[in-house]
C-alpha cells in the first residue's frame, strides 16, 4: 500500500532550530529513511518552506481568489513529506513512529493512502 | 519534548504572544514579563513529566495570568494563595479556552508588543534592546554582548527604555485599522534596525550574528499576523537575501570582501530561495514600496551566477524607483555605483558630484567616490577620497579595506 506520511509541527519552534540542531535532527530523521530507501520502499520526500512563503488559491464566487498564506491558519503546519510503499499500515505506522521519536519537536505525523500516485518528472 | 533545550525553543517560540496577550491583562510591562517568567518556571517544572502541552502559547497565557493575579494579590494581602497543583493540572480543554480567548486578540497582542519598542522618542539602539529583551526574550547579558557594552550599562539602557515608553502611555485599546497601518512601519524599521545591528557589525561573534536571526525571526512572525501585507513581504525577502551572504562577507583574516569579490558558492542558497519566493509573492500585489524595491535588487545579485553576470541596467532602473520613493542622498550613491557598472566610472562620478555636501561624512561616499576616481585614472584624487574614508571607516575592517585599495593605487603609480 502507498502512502503519504504528512509532518506537522510548531513552524515558529521548527525555524527557531540552529544550524546545529537543525543539522543534527535532519541526520538522525535521514538515518531513519536509510533502510526504506534501501529497501526500494522510498519515493519521493519533500520539506516545505515556512507558511509565510505560501499562497493559497481559492475557489471565489465567480473566479478563484489568491490569498497570501497557508490554507488553514493552524498551530502546527504541513512542513513536509514522505511517500512509502510499504505492506502494511503497521509498517507505515513504525516508520513514523520513528521519525517521531528522533524529531524533538512537537511534531504530528499523518499517515495518509494514496487513491492515485504519479512519481512524476521533476527531478528537484 | 521533555529535554529541556526544546522546551527552552517552545517557550521562546510562544513568548510573543503569550507576552503580548499578559501585557494586554496587566497593562504593565514588568508585571507582564514577571508573570511570563513564572509561567516559565512552571512550565520547565511540568512539561517534562506531563509532556508539552498542545498549545504552549494558549497554556503560559492561562498559567501567566493566574500567577501574575496571584502576586496581585498577594501584594495587596487579601486573599490566599490558590493551590498550585490546582494550575499544573490544566488539561487541554482550559488551554483551549484560554486560546479562544485570546486568537482573537492574536494579532493585535503581538503588534502592541513590537510596537512599543519602537516609541518615536527611543533612539535605535534603545528600540532595538527593548525589543530584543521584551519580543524576543533574551537576556540582558547575551544583548550586552551583542552591543559590546557591559551588563550593568545594557540593563541600565533597557530600563531607561521601559520608564520612557512607560511614562509615555502604552496604547491598549484595540487598533483600528488605521491606527494598525500607521503602527506597521515603525515596526518594520525597528525589525530592519535589529537585523543591520548584527549584518554591519563586521566579523562578528554567535550574539551578534544571531541578532541577523533573530530579526529574521521577527520578520516572518510579523507577515504571519500580517499575511498579505507586501511590504512586510519585502522586508523579510530583504533581510533573507543580504544575510544569505553573510558565509562570504569576510576572508578568514577577518577583512571584508565586497560583493563582486565573494565567492557566491558559499551564499545560502536554502535562504535565498525563500527570499525569491517571499518576494515574488509580494510583487504579485503591484504595490512596491521601499523595502520590496531593496528586496528587488538583492535578487538580481542572488540571481546572478557570478558578479561579471549582475544585471546593472535592471538595478540601476531599481534604484530610480527607489529614488523617487523614498529620496535620500544614500539611494542615489547607491545608484551611482550600478550606473557606473553599467555605463562606466565617469557615469557615476556625475551622480556623485551633487552628493558631496550631504554625505560628507559618510565613510562609504568617499570610498565608493575613491574607488571610482581610481577607474577614471584619477590617481589624486583617488588618493584623497581614499584617505577622507579611512578617516571615517566604522570599523576595522572597513578602514583595512581601503587600505587595500590605495595599495593598489600605490602598485600602479609607477606605470601612471
Amino acid at each position: 500500500m502507498l502512502y503519504a506520511i504528512l509532518c506537522y509541527a510548531d513552524e515558529e519552534t521548527v525555524f527557531a532550530w540552529s544550524k546545529e540542531e537543525e543539522a543534527a535532527v535532519m541526520g538522525r530523521l535521514y538515518a531513519v529513511q536509510e533502510p526504506l530507501a534501501q529497501a526500494g520502499k522510498l519515493g519521493p520526500t519533500g520539506r516545505l518552506m515556512p507558511t509565510t512563503a505560501a499562497t493559497t488559491v481559492r475557489k471565489g464566487k465567480e473566479e478563484p481568489i489568491v490569498l497570501d498564506g497557508p490554507f488553514a491558519e493552524t498551530k502546527e503546519a504541513l512542513l513536509g513529506f514522505y511517500t512509502v510503499d510499504v505492506e502494511t499500515l503497521d509498517e507505515a505506522v513504525a516508520f513514523a513512529r520513528q521519525l517521531s521519536s528522533v524529531n524533538p519537536g512537537s511534531t504530528a505525523y499523518e499517515i495518509r493512502p494514496f487513491y492515485v500516485f504519479h512519481p512524476g518528472s521533476v527531478t528537484g | 519534548m521533555t529535554d529541556p533545550a526544546w522546551i527552552d525553543l517552545a517557550l521562546t517560540a510562544a513568548r510573543p504572544q503569550a507576552m503580548g496577550a499578559l501585557l494586554r491583562y496587566f497593562r504593565n510591562l514588568d508585571t507582564a514579563e514577571e508573570a511570563f517568567q513564572e509561567a516559565c518556571l512552571r512550565a520547565i517544572r511540568t512539561w517534562p513529566e506531563k509532556g508539552p502541552p498542545r498549545d504552549p502559547a494558549a497554556w503560559l497565557i492561562f498559567v501567566g495570568r493566574n500567577s501574575g493575579v496571584d502576586v496581585i494579590r498577594k501584594t495587596a494581602r487579601t486573599t490566599a494563595l490558590p493551590d498550585e497543583t490546582a494550575l499544573s493540572d490544566l488539561s487541554d480543554a482550559e488551554a483551549d479556552m484560554a486560546d479562544r480567548l485570546d486568537s482573537s486578540h492574536y494579532r493585535d497582542d503581538i503588534l502592541r508588543l513590537m510596537f512599543i519598542c519602537c516609541h518615536p522618542d527611543l533612539p535605535a539602539t534603545q528600540q532595538i534592546a527593548l525589543a530584543l529583551r521584551i519580543v524576543s526574550g533574551i537576556g540582558v547579558p547575551r544583548i550586552a554582548r551583542a552591543f559590546l557594552v557591559s551588563e550593568s550599562a545594557m540593563e541600565q539602557r533597557i530600563t531607561r527604555a521601559k520608564a520612557r515608553v512607560a511614562k509615555a502611555g502604552l496604547p491598549f485599546e484595540a487598533p483600528a485599522a488605521t491606527e494598525r497601518a500607521e503602527r506597521l512601519p515603525p515596526v518594520m524599521a525597528m525589525i530592519y534596525l535589529v537585523f543591520n545591528e548584527g549584518y554591519s557589525a563586521g566579523v562578528s561573534t554567535p550574539d551578534v550574528a544571531a541578532l541577523c536571526d533573530e530579526a529574521i525571526r521577527l520578520g516572518r512572525l510579523l507577515l504571519r499576523i500580517f499575511p498579505s501585507e507586501p511590504e512586510v513581504m519585502g522586508l523579510l525577502a530583504l533581510i533573507l537575501l543580504q544575510h544569505a551572504r553573510r558565509g562570504a562577507r569576510y576572508d578568514e583574516r577577518g577583512e571584508m570582501v565586497l560583493l563582486e569579490d565573494q565567492d557566491r558558492s558559499l551564499w545560502d542558497r536554502r535562504q535565498i530561495e525563500e527570499g525569491l519566493a517571499v518576494l515574488d509573492k509580494a510583487i504579485r500585489h503591484r504595490q512596491p514600496g521601499p523595502y520590496q524595491v531593496q528586496a528587488a535588487i538583492a535578487a538580481l545579485h542572488a540571481r546572478a551566477a557570478s558578479a561579471k553576470d549582475t544585471n546593472w541596467a535592471e538595478i540601476d532602473l531599481l534604484y530610480q524607483v527607489l529614488e523617487r520613493l523614498s529620496p535620500s542622498p544614500v539611494v542615489t550613491l547607491n545608484r551611482a555605483v550600478a550606473v557606473s557598472k553599467a555605463k562606466g566610472a565617469g557615469e557615476g562620478l556625475l551622480l556623485l558630484e551633487p552628493l558631496g555636501e550631504a554625505l560628507d561624512g559618510y565613510f562609504y561616499f568617499h570610498g565608493v567616490r575613491g574607488a571610482l576616481l581610481a577607474q577614471a585614472g584619477e590617481t589624486r584624487a583617488a588618493r584623497d577620497a581614499f584617505g577622507r574614508a579611512i578617516a571615517l571607516a566604522n570599523s576595522p575592517a572597513e578602514a583595512a579595506h581601503i587600505r587595500q585599495e590605495l595599495d593598489r593605487l600605490q602598485d600602479e603609480r609607477p606605470a601612471s
